[in-house]
């Protein structure tokens, strides 16, 4: 088996600083994998790197394609990046504003996506978001409404259904929970955990809350100064941290 | 002087060598102080080597140096360069704003190049070889030896779904044209049908989506044409066209397709039926009326009408 996403010795520097550094990885097809870490530990960085949006300096993202099987994302056609990351790639960003259209209406966002990889047939592009808002729990007669008329949980969830109609492989997600109340999170991170399991999905999570990746991740990398310092399960990593900054982190989680 | 009348098309690109005695060619009754059709010979070759890319890559939107007008933006400046770019001596041209040759837009730049190039002046769709318009394009087919120049405000049709001008441009070039339709699902969702009824978005030799500026989408299927097209956005500094029999097409959607619309009337006028129509409210009653917005294709209509009687 190849895995779905082969890192090697990634590398972004801004100028002199480091943006993150040697990160190496696999991630297989199914599995979902945690980045967790301070602010400014290079988590963003790397996840844009992952995703296309940003340029590496040294290294290799190589993708698992469906006709053309291993290929470096970083050295490919920027076509060809475009295509991936309308089709076989989602981004959920952290605030949705920043992955959704707010003008246009939420059934219009859901299909943008359809429509970009050819769908030309209005009632099916219709059946297909009203079948997605179904799936992340937004009511029937809300497809003509705006996002900015919907609350914070629900521009999320459409954010989460607007990526994965087009029946992606690998989600990459920034901080899908933050800015929510602990209650939608809790719902959010449900129905994440379902659909990923469901569909078989593989995500990269960046996240600084360790709530997030115990319920959703099945491996966990820790990353501080642009570095990964510790890697493995999330049970080992979160139960067992050998690192000193990961012992940190996990120690400074409050205990309700 | 350029003599000869050459195909409208070798015109534009016979530009740069045609017309540098332009500045020779002061006629009687000519501003002395005025370059032949305003512009300097140096800013129409500018425009003609954009025009000139904007034909070889039909739809596509070339940056060019716009300069500034004596007219507000707004008010027609990149028609006007382009029809200053293209005007000989012998042309002759037509101005049209909604159709109408009489409305101030169009007299008043119709004044500007007789005053500044001298060209003979025509109300005559038949008769002209140049003809500016802002959003018709006339009912009388036009020829291959005529131009049709648009005054285009935003040039850019994807300009109030994404507002990155980088963005766009990208899109163009990867022809990732998806969003265009989401435009059009935002139209059916809110009105059941396609709302958009002007600068109905179009595919040009299918290839580059365009705006066809803000012309009613009846006028669409009439962009396949034997005339060369050309558009000038003066404030946005883009120009495009589309040579004679280029395939245009309107996007729509399967189950939806596209239609040429206009009121479903006859001119009060001259009883046309197949016209584009403009509603005129006649008093505070709400009274209405239904006219031809082609000026001329109405007032020929009457006055052959009044021949037969």
């Amino acid at each position: 088996m190849t895995p779905l996403l082969d890192v090697r010795g990634l590398e972004k520097r801004y100028g002199a600083r480091i943006g993150c550094t040697d990160v190496s990885f696999d991630l297989w097809p199914g599995e979902v994998m945690g980045i967790v870490g301070e602010s400014g530990s290079g988590k963003s960085t790397l996840l844009s790197c992952l995703a296309g949006d940003l340029a590496p300096d040294r290294g290799e993202v190589i993708f698992d394609t469906r006709d053309r099987g291993p290929v470096d994302t970083v050295t490919m056609s920027e076509p060809e990046r475009r295509m991936l990351g309308r089709t076989d790639w989602a981004f959920v960003h952290q605030t949705p504003r920043d992955g959704l259209r707010m003008g246009v209406s939420a059934g219009g966002n859901v299909g943008e996506r359809l429509m970009a990889v050819g769908a030309r047939h209005y009632g099916e592009i219709r059946t297909q978001a009203l079948d997605w808002l179904g799936r992340v729990e937004i009511a029937a007669d809300r497809i003509d409404d705006r996002p900015r008329d919907f609350s914070g949980g629900m521009q999320q969830r459409l954010q989460i259904a607007r990526n994965l109609v087009t029946g992606p492989r690998l989600v990459f997600m920034d901080e899908p929970t933050g800015g929510l109340d602990v209650s939608v999170q809790a719902r959010l991170l449900d129905l994440l955990r379902g659909l990923v399991r469901e569909m078989g999905l593989s995500a990269i999570v960046v996240t600084h809350d360790l709530a997030v990746v115990r319920l959703l991740a099945d491996r966990l990398m820790v990353m501080q100064g642009g570095r990964v310092v510790e890697a493995g399960l999330t049970d080992q990593v979160l139960d067992d941290p050998q690192h000193g900054y990961t012992q940190l982190l996990v120690s400074s989680v409050l205990q309700v | 002087m350029s003599g000869g009348s050459s195909s409208a098309v070798a015109g534009v690109v016979a530009g740069p060598a045609g017309t540098t005695e332009g500045s020779s060619a002061m006629m009687d009754g000519q501003a002395e102080a005025y370059n032949f059709a305003y512009l300097d010979e140096e800013t129409k070759r500018m425009i003609r080597r954009a025009l000139l890319k904007a034909v070889a890559i039909p739809g596509y939107q070339v940056p060019f140096a716009s300069r500034e007008m004596p007219m507000p933006y707004g008010w027609g400046t990149g028609g006007v360069q382009l029809t200053a770019a293209c005007l000989r001596p012998d042309d002759t041209l037509k101005v049209i704003d909604q159709g109408a040759d009489d409305t101030t837009n169009a007299v008043s730049i119709r004044r500007f190049f007789q005053r500044t190039a001298d060209v003979a002046v025509t109300e005559r769709t038949a008769e002209a070889t140049v003809i500016q318009t802002r959003h018709r394009i006339p009912e009388t087919p036009l020829r291959e030896d005529q131009i049709l120049v648009y005054q285009v405000p935003i040039p850019e049709p994807m300009r109030f779904l994404e507002p990155r001008e980088t963005e766009t441009r990208k899109m163009h070039a990867l022809e990732e044209y998806g969003l265009m339709h989401v435009k059009l699902y935002e139209d059916i969702a809110r009105h059941g049908h396609i709302a958009t009824s002007y600068a109905y978005p179009v595919k040009v030799e299918g290839r580059y989506v365009m705006d066809p500026s803000p012309i009613p989408k009846f006028d669409n299927p009439k962009m396949e044409m034997a005339a060369l097209q050309l558009f000038g956005a003066g404030r946005e500094q883009r120009i495009y066209a589309i040579p004679p029999h280029t395939r245009v097409v309107s996007l729509d959607f399967e189950d939806h397709p596209f239609e040429a619309s206009k009121a479903d009337q006859a001119c009060a006028l001259c009883g046309a039926e197949d016209s584009y129509l403009d509603e005129v409210i006649t008093d505070d009653a709400g009274t209405r009326m239904y006219v031809c917005s082609d000026t001329d294709y109405c007032g020929t209509r009457q006055a052959a009408g009044e021949e037969a009687r």
